[in-house]
C-alpha cells in the first residue's frame, strides 16, 4: 500500500490533478456556483412555473334584474367565478383582461367578449353551459372525465436537463479558463515548462480534475430534481454517465481552446461570454429551440450545448438508449476532439 | 580542467526591432557562482532564459552541461534548477503542496521537507501561499528550484524588491549552495550582491559585455582604490582636476564631480587648494572605496540604477 502511495506521490499527473482539485475546493465562490446555484435556480424556476390546478374562469355579470339569479347559477357550476358589476366597470375589467367575458343584462342574456382571446371562447362555453342547465336544459350525454397529470411533461421537467447541460458547460469553461490564465499571468506555466514536466500532463490534469467534480455536480442537481421536484429519470444510469462525461469533455476542450492564448482574466472572461452567450439562448436551456426559424436550425443543432441538452432530455425524460443518441454523441465528440487538438497547437505557455 | 558548465558564444537575441542581447560571450566553470550585473533592460533575463532553454537565440551557440537545447530537453531540465523573476504561486495552495508538486517532476531529488528546511521555510509547510511575505515567497521559489537537487541553478534577480533582512536570508541560502559545489548563474542590479556572492562577474549593458572578472580584479582595473565625490557651486575645468596628484579619472555630471584616485590622502589637500584658488565653494565632499558600481559607471557612463523606474 505504501509503495502505491509513494508512487502516486511521485506521479506528476496525480500531483497536478490534486493541486488543481484542492485549489478549486478552497474557493468558496466556486463551490456555490457549481453545486448550489443550479439547485437554487431549479427551485426558483420550478416554483415560478409550477403547474397549477385549473382555476375557475372569471366572468362578469351586469348588474340588473337578472343579475343575482344568473350569478348564482354560474357559481353553482363550479367552473365559473362570477362577479356582479355595472356596465362601465365591466368594460374596463374586460379590456384589462381581468374578466374573460361579461353577461349583459336582459331577458335573454348577451355574451360580451373578445373572440380572439382563447380564454374568452372557453369562458363562453362554460358560461353558456351553466346558464342553459340552470334554465332547465338536460344533456342527452353525461360523459365521464379522466384527468392526465403525467410527470415528465411539466416545465420543470423540461428545465432540469437544460440546467444540467448549462452547468456542465459553465463549470468546464470557467474553471479551466480562470485557472490557466491565472497560471499564465503569474508565470507558473513558464516555471512548469522550465521544470522537467511533460506539457500534455498539465492539460490532462485539467481534464482529470474536471472529472473529479463531474459526478458530484450531476448527482447533486439530479438527486434534488428527482427526489424533490419529482423529475422523471427514465433512461439508464450508464447512458446518463456517458452523455455527461462526453459533454464535460467537449466543454473542457472548448475551455482549453478559449484560454489557450489569453494573458489576462478580463480577456478570457470576455471570450468565454462571447462563446457561451449564443448557447444560453439557442441551445434550449430555458425554452425549446424549435421556436427559432427553420433556416438557422442546422447551426443551432451543431452547437455542443444543443447536442448535450437534447441527449440529456432524451435519456431522462424519454428513456432513450444510447443507440438512439448517435448524432448528439458524435457532435459532442467532434467538438471535444477538434477543440483539444487546436488548443494544443495554439497554447501559449509563457 | 573540467569542461565549463555554461558556455555561450556570439549570443544575439532580437525582438522585432529591439536587440536585447548583442553578441555575448560567456563561460561559467562548474562549481562557480557567476553574476550578470547590469541595469534593468541590459538583457540579463533574456540571456538567462536562453540558457534555460525557454527562449531561442536569434544567433550564437549555447551549451549547458555540455549539451545543446533540443526539443523539450527533459533530461537536461532534470539537472537544472530555475527561479524566474516574479513567479506568482497559486494563493490557495499550501507551501508543502507546491513542493510536492515540483518534486514529482524530478526522478531524483530532495524530500520536500528537506528543500523547505534549506530555505528556512520548514515551519511554513502547512501555510497557504497567500499568507507568505514577499521574502518567504521568494524563498519558496528557491525551494522549488532546489527540490530536484540540480547541478546548475539559475537565479534571476533573486532579491529584487526585498527588504534588507530578507535579502540577507537569500544571500545565506546562496552561500550554502556555493559550499555544496553547485554552479550558479545569477542576475542582479545590486553591485553589493554581486560583490558578496559572485566568484566572477560580467558587467553587461545594452546586451553587450563591458567587462568580466572577479569583483576584486574589476575594481582593481580602475587603477584606483578610492572615489572622491564633490558637489560645488561653480564649474571647474577638467584639465586642472586631472592634473591633481594621484587622480586616474575625472567625470563630471549634473553638478557632481567624481574623481577616481589611487590615494585620497594625496588628492584631497590639493583639491581643496584648487577650490580655494578658483574661489569655488565645496557644498559636499565625500570619499569611499571603489566598488563595482564605480566600475560600471566608468565603463557604461551611467549608473546601475539609472534605467530603473522611479520607485
Amino acid at each position: 500500500m505504501s509503495g502505491l502511495r509513494a508512487r502516486l506521490a511521485h506521479s506528476p499527473l496525480v500531483q497536478l490533478t490534486r493541486a488543481r482539485t484542492v485549489e478549486f475546493l478552497r474557493e468558496p465562490e466556486a463551490i456555490f456556483w457549481v453545486f448550489l446555484f443550479p439547485v437554487l435556480l431549479a427551485v426558483a424556476l420550478g416554483v415560478a412555473f409550477r403547474n397549477q390546478p385549473p382555476q375557475p374562469v372569471a366572468v362578469g355579470v351586469e348588474a340588473g334584474a337578472h343579475a343575482d339569479e344568473r350569478a348564482r347559477a354560474l357559481a353553482a357550476s363550479g367552473r365559473v367565478a362570477p362577479r356582479i358589476l355595472d356596465r362601465e366597470t365591466a368594460s374596463a375589467e374586460l379590456r384589462a383582461g381581468r374578466l374573460a367575458l361579461v353577461v349583459l343584462d336582459g331577458a335573454t342574456p348577451t355574451y360580451w367578449f373578445d373572440p380572439t382571446r382563447p380564454g374568452s371562447r372557453l369562458a363562453r362555453l362554460e358560461t353558456d353551459g351553466a346558464l342553459q342547465r340552470a334554465a332547465g336544459r338536460s344533456d342527452p350525454l353525461a360523459p365521464g372525465e379522466l384527468e392526465m397529470t403525467e410527470k415528465g411533461s411539466r416545465y420543470i421537467d423540461f428545465l432540469v436537463p437544460g440546467l444540467l447541460g448549462m452547468n456542465l458547460m459553465g463549470t468546464g469553461m470557467w474553471a479551466i479558463g480562470f485557472s490557466l490564465v491565472q497560471q499564465r499571468a503569474g508565470k507558473m506555466l513558464k516555471l512548469f515548462v522550465a521544470a522537467p514536466m511533460r506539457r500534455w500532463q498539465l492539460l490532462a490534469a485539467q481534464v482529470l480534475a474536471r472529472f473529479v467534480f463531474l459526478a458530484l455536480e450531476v448527482a447533486i442537481l439530479l438527486g434534488f430534481a428527482v427526489g424533490f421536484l419529482e423529475v422523471p429519470f427514465r433512461g439508464s444510469l450508464a447512458a446518463l454517465a456517458l452523455v455527461c462525461a462526453l459533454g464535460a469533455l467537449a466543454f473542457v476542450a472548448l475551455g482549453l481552446l478559449v484560454a489557450s492564448r489569453a494573458r489576462t482574466i478580463e480577456g478570457v472572461s470576455g471570450l468565454m461570454n462571447f462563446v457561451m452567450f449564443p448557447m444560453w439562448i439557442f441551445s434550449g436551456v430555458f425554452f425549446s429551440n424549435q421556436r427559432f426559424p427553420e433556416l438557422v436550425q442546422p447551426a443551432i443543432q451543431a452547437l455542443p450545448l444543443t447536442a448535450l441538452n437534447d441527449a440529456l432530455r432524451a435519456v431522462l425524460l424519454d428513456g432513450l438508449p444510447l443507440a438512439a443518441l448517435g448524432s448528439e454523441l458524435a457532435i459532442l465528440a467532434a467538438w471535444g476532439a477538434i477543440c483539444f487538438a487546436l488548443a494544443l497547437k495554439l497554447f501559449r505557455w509563457m | 580542467m573540467s569542461s565549463p558548465a555554461l558556455v555561450c558564444r556570439g549570443l544575439v537575441k532580437r525582438f522585432d526591432d529591439v536587440v536585447a542581447v548583442d553578441g555575448l560571450d560567456l563561460e561559467v566553470a562548474a562549481g562557480e557562482c557567476f553574476g550578470l550585473l547590469g541595469p534593468n533592460g541590459a538583457g540579463k533575463t533574456t540571456t538567462v532564459e536562453i540558457f534555460e532553454g525557454l527562449t531561442a537565440p536569434t544567433a550564437g551557440e549555447v551549451e549547458v552541461l555540455g549539451e545543446r537545447w533540443r526539443g523539450a530537453g527533459l533530461a537536461l531540465r532534470a539537472r537544472l534548477g530555475i527561479q524566474l523573476q516574479e513567479t506568482r504561486f497559486p494563493e490557495k495552495l499550501r507551501v508543502g503542496e507546491i513542493l510536492a508538486l515540483f518534486r514529482s517532476f524530478y526522478r531524483r531529488g530532495l524530500e520536500p521537507a528537506e528543500a523547505l528546511a534549506r530555505v528556512d521555510l520548514g515551519e511554513k509547510r502547512r501555510a497557504l501561499v497567500r499568507t507568505l511575505s514577499g521574502g518567504q515567497k521568494q524563498r519558496l521559489s528557491l525551494a522549488c528550484a532546489l527540490v530536484g537537487d540540480p547541478e546548475v541553478l539559475f537565479l534571476d534577480e533573486p532579491t529584487t524588491g526585498l527588504d534588507p533582512s530578507s535579502r540577507r536570508q537569500i544571500w545565506a541560502i546562496v552561500e550554502e549552495l556555493k559550499r555544496r559545489g553547485r554552479t550558479i548563474l545569477l542576475t542582479t542590479h545590486y553591485m553589493e550582491e554581486a560583490e558578496r556572492l559572485c566568484d566572477r562577474v560580467a558587467i553587461v549593458d545594452h546586451g553587450k559585455k563591458l567587462a568580466a572578472g572577479t569583483p576584486a580584479a574589476l575594481v582593481a582595473s580602475l587603477g584606483a582604490e578610492h572615489v572622491v565625490e564633490l558637489e560645488t557651486d561653480g564649474a571647474l575645468d577638467e584639465a586642472a582636476l586631472a592634473a591633481l596628484p594621484s587622480v586616474r579619472r575625472v567625470r563630471q555630471a549634473d553638478g557632481l564631480l567624481r574623481l577616481t584616485v589611487g590615494d585620497a590622502a594625496r588628492t584631497i589637500p590639493a583639491l581643496l587648494a584648487l577650490l580655494a584658488a578658483r574661489g569655488v565653494e565645496a557644498k559636499r565632499l565625500a570619499t569611499h572605496q571603489a566598488t563595482l558600481e564605480d566600475v560600471f559607471l566608468a565603463l557604461a557612463g551611467h549608473t546601475l540604477a539609472s534605467e530603473e523606474p522611479a520607485a
